[in-house]
This record gives C-alpha cells, sequence and structure tokens, in this order.
C-alpha cells in the first residue's frame, strides 16, 4: 500500500508529526462546538428568563462549592417518567446565563432542575440541616454549617462584573445595586422594590428562619427556590423550539 | 553555588504566597495561599539545606537522565494508594453517610479529590515517569534541556497539591475532571508547556532515524491536552487575588465544551498516554517485537481523529441540539474499531510467548489490562448508542464502565510498567517478590469484576426503576426508594475496591522494599525457570 509506505516521512519528522496530530484532533471540536456559538436556534426563544440576582448568584457559587453537581443533575430528558416527576424538560434557554453549566453526570439524588417552588424554605433549611431528618432514607451529607456561616460580601458587584464580561447582561443599575440588592433579599423587612423591577419573580424573605444575619444558608436556599421558576411555559412553543 | 537560581526564585514565589495570603480577597483564596506558601518556603529550605559552593560534576550528557523517573516512580505508587483509599473513603460515604465530615470531607468536595487523585496524580505521574524513561531509551538521548525534567515533575507535584488542597477548600469551578480553580490551571499551562518542550525535544536530538510508535501516542497526549486544558478552563476571574473565576462559556455551550474535554481526557490523558506505554512496556516485557506495523499506524490516526468527536455522548437526550448528539453517537460508535485495533496489537505481541501469562505475573498483568482495554471500549461505544444511554445515563452503570477502564486498564497498564521499570531504574537484579505481584493480580482483577458486576446490576437496576409504571400508569418508586435500594450494592462496590487498594499496598509495600535492595526469600513461580528434562 503506497500510502502507508510515505509514513515513513512523517516518522522521521517530529515537527510533522506534532503539526499532523494537532490537526487532526482539532477537526472535532470545530464542526461539534463552533456552530453552537452561531447557530440561531442552538438556545430556544423564551421569555422570563433573566440573570441570577446576587443572592441567587451567591448560592450558585455555595452549590459549585460543595460539589452539588456531582449528585445531582439540573437536566430534565423529554421522557415520560422524568417529565412526570421532575416537570417539564429542561431547555438550553435555562442555562443561558449559568456561568459554569451545572447540568451534572450522575443521579445520586434526584434532578434539582425545577426543585423551586416545590418545598418550603424551612423544608430545605431542615434538609440541608440533617437530611435524614426529612427523607429516611437520603445518603446526603449534612450541611449545617451553611446557617452559621454568614456569607462573605466585601463587594459582591465584582462578580456581577466578572459575569458581565462573560456575556450575562447585568445592567450598571445591577452592579451599582450588587450588594443592597443582596441584603433586600433576605430581609423580609427591605424595601425590594428596586431588587423586583430589576430581577422580576425573584422571590424574597428570611430564607434560613433566622433574621440576625444573611447566612450561607438564605443564599442556598435562595438558588434552590428559584430553579426551573422563571421560563413561563404557557407562551412557550414546543414545535419552533425542537432543533 | 549549587541550586543558587532556583533558591532565588523559589524565595519570591514564596514571598509572593505570602502576600497573597495577606491580600487574598476571600477566605479561601488566603488559606490556599498560606498552603502555597508553606509548600515553596518548605521547598526551598530543602534545597538550601542541601546545596554547597563546590564546583558541579560535570554531567554525562551521553547518559541517559533517569532521576525524574525515579522520583516519578515513587510518586506513582504514592499517589495511587492516596487516590484510591480517598475512592474507598467515599464509596463507604455513600453507603454510610455519616461518614461525611462536614464542611472539608463531604462527599462533594472529596470526590474530586478522588477523580483527580488517581487521573491526574497517579494516571499522571505515571505519564510522566514512563515517557520520559520511553523517549530517552527509543530515541537514544538524554533528555532535552537539563534540569527541565526537574520542572517538570516538581511542577507537577505542586499543581497536584494545589489542586487537592483547593478541592477541600472548596476551591472548584464545578466542572468534572477540570475542576482547579483558574490560577492552578495557569500554573498546570507553564508545567505542560515545560513538558512539551522536554519530550519534543528529546524526540528532536535523538539517534535513531524513526520516532518509536509509543513516542507518537505521548506526544500526542501531550499536545492535545494542552489544547483541552486551555480551551475548557477560559474563565474570568473575580479578582487577581481571588479564587473564584466564571466560565468563559455559558449554558449548552459550556457543557459540550466540557465534554469534549472530559471524554477526551479519557481519550488521550487515560488511553493514548497509556496505549504509548503499552507499545514499549509489553513487547519489552515479553521480548516479541510489536505484532503489526501497520495496524498501528492506522489505529493511531483514526483513534486521535475519532475520539475528539465523542463529547456529546456525555450529554444525550440534554439539550443540547439533537444534530449534535447524534454526531457524537457516531462516532462514539466508530471509535470501537481503532480501539480494538489497539487492543489487537498489543495481544498479538504475545504471539510465540503466550506461555509468559502462565509464567509471568508482570506479562499477566499486562495483559490483562489490554483486555480490560478491550472490554471497556466496546462497552463505552454501546453505552453511547442513545436508546442505552437512556436507561445507563445518570445511573452507576456510568461509573463501573469508568472503573473498567481506569482499574482496569490504566491501573494494571501502570502496575505493569512499574514492576519493569523500578528493578532497571535501581539496579536491582529482579524485584523484592513475584510471588506478591501475583497477590497483586489476582486481588486487582477480582476487585475490578466484583465492582464492574455490582454496578451494573445497580446501576441497570437504578434505571429500571426510576421508568417503572404500574398498570394504572403511575410511576412505581418515589425517588428515595431508588436510593435505599442501592445500599448493599455500594456496600459490595466499596468491598471490590477495597480490594484493589489492597494490591496497590501489596505493590508499594514490594516496590518499596525492591528500592531498599531487599530480595525476598521465596520459591520461584512455576514454570519462571527452564525444568530441565533428560535427554530423549
Amino acid at each position: 500500500m503506497g500510502l502507508i509506505d510515505k509514513h515513513s516521512l512523517i516518522e522521521k519528522n517530529a515537527t510533522l508529526l506534532l503539526v499532523g496530530s494537532l490537526l487532526v484532533v482539532t477537526v472535532g471540536g470545530i464542526v461539534e462546538i463552533a456552530p453552537l456559538f452561531y447557530l440561531d436556534n442552538t438556545i430556544e426563544k423564551v421569555d422570563g428568563m433573566r440573570p441570577y440576582t446576587p443572592l441567587e448568584l451567591a448560592g450558585r457559587n455555595i452549590y459549585v462549592r460543595e460539589g452539588c453537581y456531582l449528585c445531582h443533575s439540573q437536566m430534565i430528558r423529554p421522557f415520560r417518567d422524568e417529565v412526570e416527576r421532575y416537570g417539564h424538560y429542561s431547555l438550553a434557554a435555562e442555562s443561558m446565563y449559568d456561568h459554569p453549566f451545572q447540568w451534572g453526570s450522575k443521579r445520586t439524588g434526584p434532578d434539582l432542575a425545577r426543585v423551586g417552588d416545590r418545598y418550603s424554605n424551612a423544608w430545605h433549611v431542615q434538609h440541608l440541616d440533617d437530611p435524614r431528618s426529612v427523607v429516611p432514607e437520603s445518603i446526603m451529607p449534612s450541611y449545617a454549617f451553611l446557617k452559621d456561616t454568614p456569607i462573605e460580601v466585601k463587594d459582591f458587584s465584582t462578580h456581577l462584573v466578572a459575569n458581565r464580561r462573560v456575556g450575562v447582561p447585568y445592567s450598571d443599575d445591577m452592579v451599582s445595586n450588587a450588594n443592597a440588592d443582596l441584603m433586600a433579599q433576605a430581609d423580609p423587612n427591605a424595601d425590594t422594590s428596586g431588587l423586583q423591577s430589576r430581577y422580576p419573580k425573584a422571590k424574597v424573605g428570611d430564607f434560613d428562619g433566622n433574621p440576625q444575619q444573611i447566612t450561607e444558608m438564605d443564599a442556598l436556599v435562595a438558588y434552590l427556590q428559584m430553579l426551573g421558576t422563571l421560563v413561563d411555559f404557557k407562551n412557550y412553543d414546543e414545535a419552533a423550539g425542537y432543533r | 553555588m549549587r541550586f543558587g537560581t532556583e533558591i532565588v526564585l523559589l524565595s519570591l514565589f514564596a514571598f509572593a504566597a505570602l502576600v497573597a495570603a495577606g491580600f487574598g480577597v476571600d477566605e479561601p483564596f488566603r488559606q490556599h495561599m498560606w498552603v502555597l506558601f508553606f509548600a515553596v518556603a518548605g521547598f526551598t529550605a530543602i534545597l538550601l539545606r542541601n546545596t554547597d559552593f563546590k564546583a558541579a560534576t560535570p554531567v554525562d550528557s551521553s547518559a541517559y537522565m533517569d532521576g525524574p523517573i525515579r522520583y516519578g516512580a515513587i510518586a506513582t505508587v504514592f499517589w495511587g494508594v492516596v487516590g484510591m483509599l480517598v475512592g474507598v473513603v467515599i464509596a463507604l460515604q455513600l453507603a454510610y453517610p455519616d461518614l461525611d465530615i462536614q464542611p472539608w470531607f463531604n462527599f462533594g468536595r472529596l470526590r474530586p479529590l478522588h477523580t483527580s487523585g488517581v487521573i491526574f496524580a497517579f494516571g499522571g505521574n505515571a505519564l510522566l515517569c514512563t515517557s520520559m524513561y520511553v523517549v530517552q531509551r527509543t530515541s537514544r538521548a538524554r533528555l532535552f534541556g537539563g534540569d527541565l525534567a526537574w520542572f517538570v515533575f516538581w511542577g507537577y507535584q505542586l499543581f497536584i497539591v494545589m489542586a487537592a488542597t483547593g478541592y477541600l477548600l472548596g476551591i472548584t469551578e464545578g466542572r468534572e475532571y477540570a475542576e482547579p480553580e483558574w490560577y492552578v490551571d495557569l500554573w498546570l499551562t507553564i508545567v505542560w508547556v515545560a513538558y512539551l518542550i522536554l519530550f519534543l525535544g528529546t524526540i528532536l536530538k535523538r539517534k535513531e532515524p524513526h520516532i518509536y510508535v509509543a513516542n507518537w501516542f505521548y506526544l500526542s497526549f501531550i499536545v492535545t491536552i494542552a489544547m483541552l486544558h486551555l480551551v475548557n478552563n477560559l474563565s474570568m476571574p473575580v479578582s487577581f487575588l481571588g479564587s473564584k473565576s466564571y466560565s468563559a462559556f455559558s449554558g449548552v455551550q459550556d457543557a459540550l465544551t466540557q465534554w469534549w474535554y472530559g471524554h477526551n481526557a479519557v481519550g488521550f490523558f487515560l488511553t493514548a498516554g497509556f496505549l504509548g506505554m503499552m507499545y514499549y512496556f509489553v513487547p519489552k516485557q515479553v521480548n516479541r517485537p510489536v505484532y503489526s506495523y501497520r495496524l498501528s499506524i492506522i489505529h493511531f490516526w483514526a483513534l486521535i481523529f475519532l475520539y475528539i468527536w465523542a463529547g456529546p455522548h456525555h450529554l444525550h437526550y440534554t439539550a443540547l441540539p439533537d444534530w449534535a448528539q447524534t454526531l457524537g453517537m457516531v462516532f462514539s460508535v466508530m471509535l470501537w474499531m481503532p480501539s480494538w485495533g489497539g487492543m489487537i496489537n498489543g495481544l498479538m505481541t504475545l504471539s510465540g510467548a503466550w506461555d509468559k501469562i502462565r509464567t509471568d505475573p508482570i506479562v499477566r498483568m499486562m495483559v490483562a489490562a489490554v483486555a480490560f482495554y478491550g472490554m471497556s471500549t466496546f462497552e463505552g461505544p454501546m453505552m453511547s448508542i442513545k436508546a442505552v444511554n437512556s436507561l445507563s445515563h445518570y445511573t452507576d452503570w456510568t461509573i463501573g464502565h469508568v472503573h473498567s477502564g481506569a482499574l482496569g486498564w490504566v491501573g494494571m497498564i501502570s502496575f505493569g510498567a512499574i514492576y519493569y521499570m523500578v528493578p532497571k531504574l535501581w539496579n536491582r537484579e529482579r524485584l523484592y517478590s513475584m510471588r506478591l505481584v501475583t497477590w497483586h493480580f489476582w486481588l486487582a482483577t477480582l476487585g475490578i469484576v466484583v465492582y464492574a458486576a455490582v454496578m451494573w446490576v445497580s446501576g441497570i437496576m437504578q434505571g429500571l426503576m426510576w421508568r417503572e409504571y404500574d398498570e394504572q400508569g403511575f410511576l412505581v418508586y418515589s425517588f428515595a426508594e431508588t436510593v435505599a435500594a442501592m445500599h448493599p450494592y455500594y456496600l459490595m462496590r466499596a468491598a471490590g475496591g477495597a480490594m484493589y487498594l489492597t494490591g496497590t499496598l501489596i505493590m508499594a509495600w514490594n516496590i518499596t522494599m525492591t528500592i531498599l535492595g531487599y530480595q525476598r526469600k521465596e520459591q520461584p513461580l512455576p514454570g519462571s525457570a527452564p525444568a530441565l528434562q533428560p535427554a530423549q
């Protein structure tokens, strides 16, 4: 076979081998990944998506930090059993502001893509504090320390700015009110009209049941309670979203 | 002065870490910088104690540079024990959740420690030291760049320490197998480029006209990992003195970039690199040439071309567009062929020496590795078929599949290479004990069989329970019931893992005694020496 005999050229030239193998391994990524950035139908058209509130974002960072994604997916597949168990199948649009995505790859615990509004704040706090007190079969670790850890906010606007740099549409208004919005969302007595106008459907309240301080528990529960609640499925055109 | 420049640079590095520990904007970052400070300062102190002002003895530039390889072999065994021990611990945490100790030793923080520990610390060190060993001997050239190899070795260990301590402190990018945060990623980039220069430089100064096939695989592994690492870890730090960063991509694009990376961490880190190992150490240990030169060419190019496409099979039925899922599935199925090309080339290298499986436990280990490679590269394409994946995804079946590849292929071929290299690196006549190698082989093999079989059963059961309906059309099981059903399987899995870990501990003992120069007095294994027979 003639072609195979010519292979000795590559075998005798390290540069050729290096460049050749690099070219060969770039093809797949270019064909598969690059179109996702410019094909219009990659992300469905939906109503209701907005960037995370500062408190939700802080909660999401705790979710990432604790490795929740290693046991909980946030991606409901379009199967009868999953839709019945968890709700409407997940859309790409629902994670469009997720840096990083948290779809997960393993369900040691249940999917959390639509856990928002399913349980009360108090249930979440007790479950995170002592999982087996509410779900005896659970094998989840305890996250009681979140209740006692005040949230570390020096200047939370830097987090919004970093997100804006990678494409999340945080407005100047949102950035300059970042700290105030973060505090207001967890304070039942605060004036939240500004927060609500900047972040429609934001849930407010004393999430962890401790009005004395804003803890990591407040943030995590605020995040869990909004998961999957933003998109308005009454107006969603399923056929147009298929791709 | 010996180590003069190194000591000055390291002191500056330690000082920079101290400054960062003082001015860091978040608490985990400050703690992490203290870890960095103590690691670098401790290393500087060791160098200071070993420095002197005598003129350095000239290096024999014709001899192979084996110092970093010796350290690498020890590091491989050490990190292997650590990574597998953490694996057994987290397996037990799933069976007994009271073993979780918040916040540092919760499952969610230990699991990346296990995966990175076995993939990057154990596997990475095995790749570093074997590639340095192989490239010198097949090129008949000393490692390029003087002390560059030492920088690569110690730089990589620093990466491991920073990644591991970061996970425990909660510093993570939240991307599987790419968890280290931006500054640790930057450090790894520097080390990796140095590794590429070291490896390529050694090939360029070779005295052999041809580049040996093992080096094609090692080179493509180094280059591809560089590309994957750079693209997948693109992220925006919140502050240059803070641990948190936000990934450059979001949602669906982020997901595919991550699994393009994730699957090729398997494809290039855990496959191409270890195939390089196979192509050197199997022919050496059985003393036979590689079975087919043509097959090696075809399967090399086919493997590296096809592997890159397989990522989307991790995202079947998700919000990733269907066309990408289908492409990923088709290429994953095609990937079966080059994978088995490699397996056939490895196994058939034993042509004419099959009896060594019976007489040489190291050959047995290598053959088992290649056999497990074949098995898991059949299972993988099967699981990437969308219909199969709809059942297997999100279940323990995936975990079982990964472990039959990782324990069976990656682990066993590395053990074989270590057993081959260590007596040669320390000029020992033989290993401390061949009988202990046999013990290691059986414990490891049975451990994998237990592990994989248990995970098949639990995974398929889990998948079926999730989708089971009764005659009235209601879901039969709540999620909590499916969790409870896993308990006995989690216990058996931990037992399988513990067997494998025991085998690794036996290896650690055997290797330590070999390095110290002992030889165990034992009956030679049957058949290892030719039996004398009376003349007919």
